[in-house]
């Protein structure tokens, strides 16, 4: 196996290779040509990356106690259902031999909202892959305004990628470690993982949720009174003092819309995400805005799926219960043998309702 | 006539609370004029440069609570330049000397520098209440100063300043023996505050009743702070991120749930909008919602939390609320009397806004609505006979069309006779404000009909000098009118120069008056003061009288011509 290399050393955005994964546990590296090959292993022998996770878990323990059920991370392309069942019996040994996730080519500076939704786990130098992430994202953010769905700036965003690298380490280690331990299945958060390209739709349907509003954003940007002073609409001549609205108010909505558009591009709008679960009969999707932190999203999940299981884990007993009836999964609780599901595109079914009906 | 002694007099005009009651009683005769100035502790001044310090302080001696207003209307739209003038400070520096009883300061449109704030603080032992309205020129040291001073504070009331933050810690000066707030308002500052200082002052005054926060107070300490105050009846939220279903959410729901007197709600200033809900249970309660600074909020979260506002009597949103919006408002606020529509995109052609129909359906809903500000893109003359026929009650209509001159967009007629229909129906009216695209008619029918109003806004409106003289001839009780880029010339200036002294101002701009005009207006009107605001970089050149007056400002004074007006104001 070839050490690790690193997105860094590639020098420009768009050469990120493609590493996609058979569906075989043999690490195996595809690379087209005119793209330079990387191969990313998580817990292989690559005894720095480690000890890095190691040292972390240590440190994480505690904190991370209850994420050790949701082991997250990205589907792998190329691989249908039966090949996630690999990763329940994941030892390290065998961690070490699979492959992990794939970076996404970078087409026309279009970058994928991979970066959100790989909440990945166990599979990558993570300090190096971010950086490399990091600097993905800096290029492309320009254009597309693709943040974190984390408030702040982008200083913040950096530190949250930061964060990424620490906590999927640790997941990765503890998923591992746990797996044999729990009765839960591991949750993977994925997109369609049947061919680079299906992937790549699945971020183009993700991101048509919020290209929609996304496009609004743009041609309101072009007359919100923050790009006023470029952008005013071609047609008018701006009239000083017209329209009669106080300066304060004007400076107070240019203010907030601001700091919305750092934030998440559109005021309102929502970043969801499929989530499946091994063996759950359908798939969910959570609207990753209204979390702030991994933290709160891996309980939310657990609280999603919880149903599922055939044990509750932790000590959530009656009061997870009672979160849960308040859930989208009251008909399941409530003792009816029947919810409502659709096929998406992807083939997937979803339950209805995780989407909000506007 | 029966003699009274004065004692008794004076006892009868405690209950005269207006000001224009005690200004009619004063002018009966000279013991009454004398009874009365003794006895007059509230004195408002809609113009500060009408009278001069001294001369309030002479007439009246006793004056407790003192309302000052400065820069004329037109500045809240930048068209007034910002050292133009209605500085507070020698108002201050005379009551120092004169009233140390004061106990109540209320100034809109005025410059407040932080050294009058700070003699403020230190001149009045027992001062109570300061009340900024759309006041600039102060810092977050000015408010340190009334913190720290004022050891009877009830009341600081801060409305859309503009305020230099230096993020000192301000509300950490109010001592510990404050105890008295009743109102305290900064939710237009933009800094930090402390929030520890304001959990603990918010924990140790019992009384208070009114508290809006800026954008800096997260969710959190409003939560802790209900729970500390739960006897509000007005708040104003600062920032609500939350995340829906957490359990802060859930914490923050049951401290609403737990204030029952909460009936006005404002602010929002950052929201996650899912998190409403954590307000809903206040909404049946609440008489006043102000959304207008929570451009978050979108249509349909405005719209599911507005159900809930059965009671609703005022509310201020964005326009994204919509037409569709505005139905549910008329469904469901059947006691609303005043509605302020705002634009979230004050440029045209941006998003959908309201149109006619959310007028008109508001009017079908709610009857008793009597107080508008409404801004959309488009109007016709059905829609406002229809709003004219359907809610009489109007005392304030103020409708703006964001497209300067957009005529009727069904018929392409002018609006005139829309507006007609209003000032026809509506014999209370007080206030107007027109757009769209407007004749001489419409002056016609104002001075025809709109026999009550005293205050005229007008732009972009009216094909000559008729349209002027219509509306001086016809309205007697007018006191201010205000017109910028109308086609008004001398002819109309200068017809009944005795008019102006019946009013408070006239605001003039961009129309057709030349500086002879103004020359000759201030000749024949030594109690006016004719003012011409420059552009600045023209002061040099000694203009020709022909040449049209950019701004002209003319009030009616006492004290003749302002000792602290710019190079660039020439009084004629």
């Amino acid at each position: 196996m070839s050490p690790p290399l690193t997105v860094r050393d590639q020098g420009e955005e768009s050469n990120v290779s493609l590493v996609a994964s058979s569906a075989s546990a043999n690490s195996t590296c595809q690379s087209s040509p005119g793209l330079k090959e990387h191969y990313y292993m998580g817990l292989s022998d690559c005894s720095s990356a480690e000890s890095y996770v190691i040292s972390n878990l240590s440190k994480e323990k505690d904190t991370n106690l209850n994420l050790k059920a949701t082991e997250l991370r990205l589907g792998i392309p190329g691989s249908p259902s039966p090949d996630r069942d690999l990763e329940i019996s994941v030892s390290s040994s065998e961690l070490a031999e699979k492959p992990f996730f794939p970076l996404l080519p970078v087409k026309d500076g279009f970058f994928s909202t991979l970066p959100k939704t790989v909440v990945s786990g166990n599979k990558r130098v993570f300090s190096d892959a971010m950086d490399g992430f990091r600097e993905l994202k800096s290029s492309a953010y320009g254009d597309g305004n693709w943040t974190f769905p984390t408030s702040g700036s982008e200083k913040e965003t950096a530190k949250v990628q930061g964060k990424i690298s620490a906590n999927l380490g640790v997941n990765a280690i503890l998923s591992s470690r746990s797996l044999p331990n729990s009765a839960a299945k591991p949750v993977s958060i994925k997109e369609q993982p049947v061919a680079s390209s299906t992937l790549l739709k699945e971020m183009m349907s993700s991101k048509v949720l919020q290209d929609g509003p996304h496009t609004l954003n743009n041609t309101n940007h072009d007359q919100m009174p923050t790009n006023n002073n470029g952008n005013a609409p071609a047609a008018k001549a701006q009239l000083v003092g017209w329209p009669p609205v106080r300066s304060f108010r004007k400076n107070a909505l240019a203010t907030t819309s601001k700091n919305n558009d750092e934030v998440d591009g559109k005021p309102g709008s929502a970043l969801f995400v499929k989530v499946s679960m091994d063996g759950a009969p359908y798939l969910r999707k959570v609207d990753l805005k209204t979390y702030c932190n991994y933290l709160e999203l891996c309980s939310a999940l657990e609280k999603m799926f919880s149903c599922f299981t055939i044990g509750q884990y932790g000590s959530h007993g009656a009061p997870g219960r009672d979160i849960l009836s308040e859930s989208k999964l009251k008909d399941l609780l409530h003792g009816s043998e029947y919810v409502l599901t659709y096929e998406d595109k992807d083939g997937d079914w979803m339950l209805v309702g995780d989407v909000p009906w506007e | 006539m029966m003699y009274f002694p004065e004692e008794v007099l004076e006892h009868v005009f405690d209950f005269l609370s207006s000001h224009r009651d005690r200004n009619a009683a004063s002018l009966v005769c000279k013991s009454w004029f004398k009874v009365e100035r003794w006895s007059r502790h509230k004195v408002f001044i809609g113009n500060c440069y009408a009278i001069t310090p001294e001369r309030l302080i002479k007439r009246f001696p006793k004056v407790r609570s003192l309302s000052l207003k400065g820069k004329p209307h037109f500045a809240d739209f930048n068209l007034v330049p910002h050292e133009w003038g209605g500085f507070v400070l020698p108002w201050i520096e005379a009551m120092a000397k004169s009233y140390p009883g004061l106990e109540e300061l209320r100034l809109k449109r005025m410059v407040v520098s932080d050294e009058s704030l700070e003699l403020l603080s230190r001149a009045f032992p027992n001062f109570k209440a300061l009340v900024l309205v759309s006041c600039e020129g102060f810092t977050t040291d000015g408010l340190a100063s009334i913190a720290a001073n004022c050891r009877f504070l009830r009341e600081l009331d801060l409305q859309e300043n503009d305020v230099d933050d230096h993020r000192g810690h301000w509300l950490c000066r109010f001592p510990d023996s404050c105890t008295s707030l009743v109102s305290l308002n900064f939710a237009c500052l933009k800094g930090e505050v402390n929030l520890g200082a304001l959990e603990r002052l918010v924990a140790r005054c019992p009384n208070l009743r009114s508290l809006r926060l800026n954008r800096s107070v997260p969710a959190e300490i409003l939560c802790k702070i209900l729970v500390k105050a739960p006897q509000l009846m007005d708040l104003g939220a600062g920032s609500c991120i939350l995340v829906p279903r957490s359990d802060s959410f859930t914490k923050l729901t049951s401290a609403f749930l737990n204030c029952a007197s909460v009936k006005s709600l404002s602010g929002f200033w950052e929201v996650t909008p899912r998190c409403l809900p954590a307000v809903y249970p206040i909404c049946s309660k609440l008489t006043s919602l102000n959304l207008s600074y929570a451009p978050a909020i979108q249509g349909n979260d405005l719209i599911k939390l507005i159900r809930h506002c059965q009671k609703l009597q005022r509310l201020w949103v964005l326009d994204c609320i919509g037409d569709k919006g505005l139905a549910v408002v008329a469904s469901t606020c059947k006691e609303l009397q005043e509605l302020r529509v705002f634009p979230s995109d004050p440029y045209v052609g941006g998003n959908a806004g309201v149109t006619e129909e959310g007028l008109v359906s508001v009017s079908i809903g709610c009857p008793k609505l009597h107080s508008l500000l409404y801004f959309c893109q488009q109007m016709t003359n059905a829609a406002l006979t229809t709003v004219a026929k359907n809610c009489p009650r109007f005392t304030r209509f103020r409708l703006c069309i964001l497209d300067p001159k957009r005529p009727d967009h069904m018929t392409s007629q002018p609006l005139d006779e829309g507006f007609g229909a209003i000032v026809q129906s509506c014999k209370d009216l007080r206030r107007l404000s027109l757009s769209g695209l407007l004749t001489d008619q419409v002056f016609l029918y104002i001075g025809m009909y709109a026999e009550r109003l005293e205050m005229l806004s007008i732009a972009f409106a009216g094909d000559s000098d008729k349209g002027m003289l219509y509306v001086l001839n016809g309205c007697k009780n007018l006191r201010k009118l205000e017109i910028r880029d109308c086609p008004f010339g001398d002819d109309a200036l200068l017809t009944d120069v005795g008019k102006y002294e019946t009013m408070r101002s006239l605001w003039m701009s961009s129309c057709d008056v030349t500086i002879r005009g103004c020359k000759v207006l201030a000749e024949k009107m030594p109690r006016l003061n004719v003012e011409i605001i420059n552009d600045k970089d023209l002061i040099e050149e000694t203009p020709d009288d022909n040449q049209k007056v950019e701004k002209m400002y003319v009030y009616r004074t006492l004290d003749g011509p302002r000792k602290d007006a710019p190079e660039f104001v020439w009084t004629m």
